[in-house]
């Protein structure tokens, strides 16, 4: 084991985890966080922490995950590299594992365009790829980014995302390579509905034996509405959603509709199960927490490994 | 080439509302070939000025200069017969133009007549686009001749992102993903193998991260 980090922990068992997450709020109430986080008590591992999601400003991940860990839950810091540059990345590390923050999750971050400050600049000092390999220095080398001994080096499981919708499509699993040869530990997929293509995508996975080398979460978002659908199609970048899936939604009436989109992602995840490879479901259910604990029992994945 | 845009004919008309007598300058270097501040449009706004501040009745006495190369001391010399009798400067070359008039003649307002905008090359007549950013540490060498700095909305190293959409990048349909051309690039060079090199954190003192850069050449500064 590399880390204490309970996700670690349950992935090396072999069970399927489940993670889940929270966005945290637009203003200092730590009411919201801990009340997100308690929807989710005991039907998930682990809950990723966003960092300014949509490159909007929201209270800072690593002081939510302390909120969250202070309840006795295991947060997942997400770190963004267009906000910081390494200096404050590594000294954010240092304070969330000071605080028993062990899982981190490694990002470039929706660029500054999306959210609601396009003046600012972007930092991008360094990529996600090159942050992971700056996380894993640190925890296995005991070094700074800049070469220099850590005291107490902060042992974090190092997690990153990965688009298999994205294109070029070729470059989708040899980009995951280069995430590996980087150090990740586990990956979080976007948001699946083209099941076909993630499953080529794993297809690719497997013949490289990246599979066995990184654990890998699949991604799954529930969708509201056809409404939704329709943004998530049109609207969302990288995003796959193929026109089955908005017929289907569009088949059934409104009232019945949020249903349909949760019955989508329960046989997503059925599906998925079976599929070598992947070794867990990574929920989100964007601005529909309470939805989580009934989807993770409905997908039969409760009660959750004690570890 | 540096590339350059004329700001706004309102703002330049504010810079010179003061006096009554300036020089505007041009450069025949960049700015000519971008179309932003030659010999052309430096006579296109002395018209312009002229004419803005003739509706209000007011004379405006403009001197029309274009030198070889505005950041050139040898050449911004050529000025000081001129200097005399200008109680302000606009100029049209790049920054760099700008800041060389501003520094030979210390006690003569300049005022910059364009936004200096990148360093990049014409696709097509009438259009350029962002080609180096200056970094210091070229890798052209190994990204197959594209720029993941200069021309990666994130200047990713290890790109492309998951907002690579059918070669265009997240952040606006009409720009080239960089990545995808990187990737075009390296197929037909048959580098495909290259592409899984990670690359490492870049170290940016070479580029502004040191501080504003001095290139001395031993061999030619004696």
């Amino acid at each position: 084991m590399k880390t204490e980090s309970v996700l670690e922990k349950v992935l090396a068992s072999g069970q399927m985890a489940v993670t889940s997450e929270c966005g945290p709020p637009r203003g200092s109430v730590p009411d919201k966080i801990i009340e997100k986080a308690n929807l989710l008590k005991g039907y998930v591992d682990a809950i990723n922490v966003t960092d300014n999601q949509t490159a909007m400003v929201r209270m800072s991940s690593w002081s939510s995950c302390i909120f969250i860990k202070q309840m006795g839950l295991n947060p997942i810091l997400q770190m963004v590299t267009r906000d910081r540059n390494r200096l404050a990345m590594q000294s954010d590390i240092l304070g969330a594992y000071a605080h028993g923050i062990n899982t981190m999750l490694c990002l470039s971050g929706d660029h500054p365009k999306f959210g609601d400050h396009p003046m600012a600049a972007g930092v991008y000092d360094l990529d996600s790829i090159q942050l992971v390999r700056m996380v894993k220095d640190m925890r296995d080398e005991g070094k700074f980014q800049g070469g220099a001994d850590i005291v107490n080096p902060p042992k974090m499981f190092i997690g990153a995302a990965a688009n298999p919708f994205a294109d070029p499509f070729e470059l989708r699993v040899a980009r995951l390579a280069k995430k590996v040869k980087a150090g990740v530990d586990f990956i979080q997929t976007q948001c699946i509905y083209n099941v076909d293509k993630f499953e080529k995508w794993m297809e690719g996975v497997r013949e490289r034996g990246l599979h066995k080398q990184v654990y890998i979460l699949a991604g799954i978002t529930p969708m509201k509405s056809v409404g939704m659908a329709k943004y998530m199609k049109n609207k969302v970048p990288g995003m796959d959603v193929p026109d089955e899936v908005v017929k289907r939604m569009s088949s059934v009436p409104k009232e019945k509709q949020a249903e349909e989109g949760i019955k989508i992602a329960l046989e997503t995840i059925e599906r998925l199960k079976g599929v070598e490879g992947v070794n867990g479901f990574h929920i989100m259910a964007i601005e529909w927490e309470e939805k989580v604990p009934e989807m993770v029992e409905r997908a039969g994945l409760l009660p959750r490994p004690q570890v | 080439m540096i590339t350059a845009e004329r700001k706004p004919l309102s703002e330049l008309v504010e810079c010179v509302r003061p006096y009554g007598r300036i020089l505007l300058l041009g450069c025949n270097e960049c700015v000519t070939v971008c179309a932003a501040g030659g010999r052309k449009e430096v006579g296109l706004l002395a018209s312009s000025l002229k004419m803005a501040f003739s509706k209000d009745g007011k004379n405006l006495d403009i001197k029309e200069i274009t030198l070889e190369r505005q950041c050139d001391p040898e050449y911004v010399e050529e000025l000081a017969p001129h200097m005399g009798e200008a109680e302000a400067v606009l100029s049209m070359a790049c920054g760099c133009g700008v800041q060389e008039v501003a520094r030979r003649f210390m006690d003569k307002p300049v005022f910059p007549a364009v936004n200096t905008k990148f360093m990049g090359a014409s696709e097509r007549q009438g259009i350029w686009s962002e080609r180096c950013a200056g970094c210091g540490d070229c890798v052209l060498g190994i990204t197959g001749g594209i720029c993941p700095i200069a021309r990666c909305s994130k200047q990713l190293m290890n790109g492309p992102c998951g907002g690579s959409s059918g070669g265009k990048c997240e952040v606006d349909a009409e720009m080239d993903c960089a990545w995808q051309l990187i990737w075009d690039r390296l197929k037909a060079l048959g580098l495909e193998k290259r592409y899984e090199e990670n690359m490492p954190a870049k170290d940016w003192r070479p580029g502004r991260g040191a501080g504003p850069r001095k290139i001395i050449r031993e061999d030619l500064a004696r």
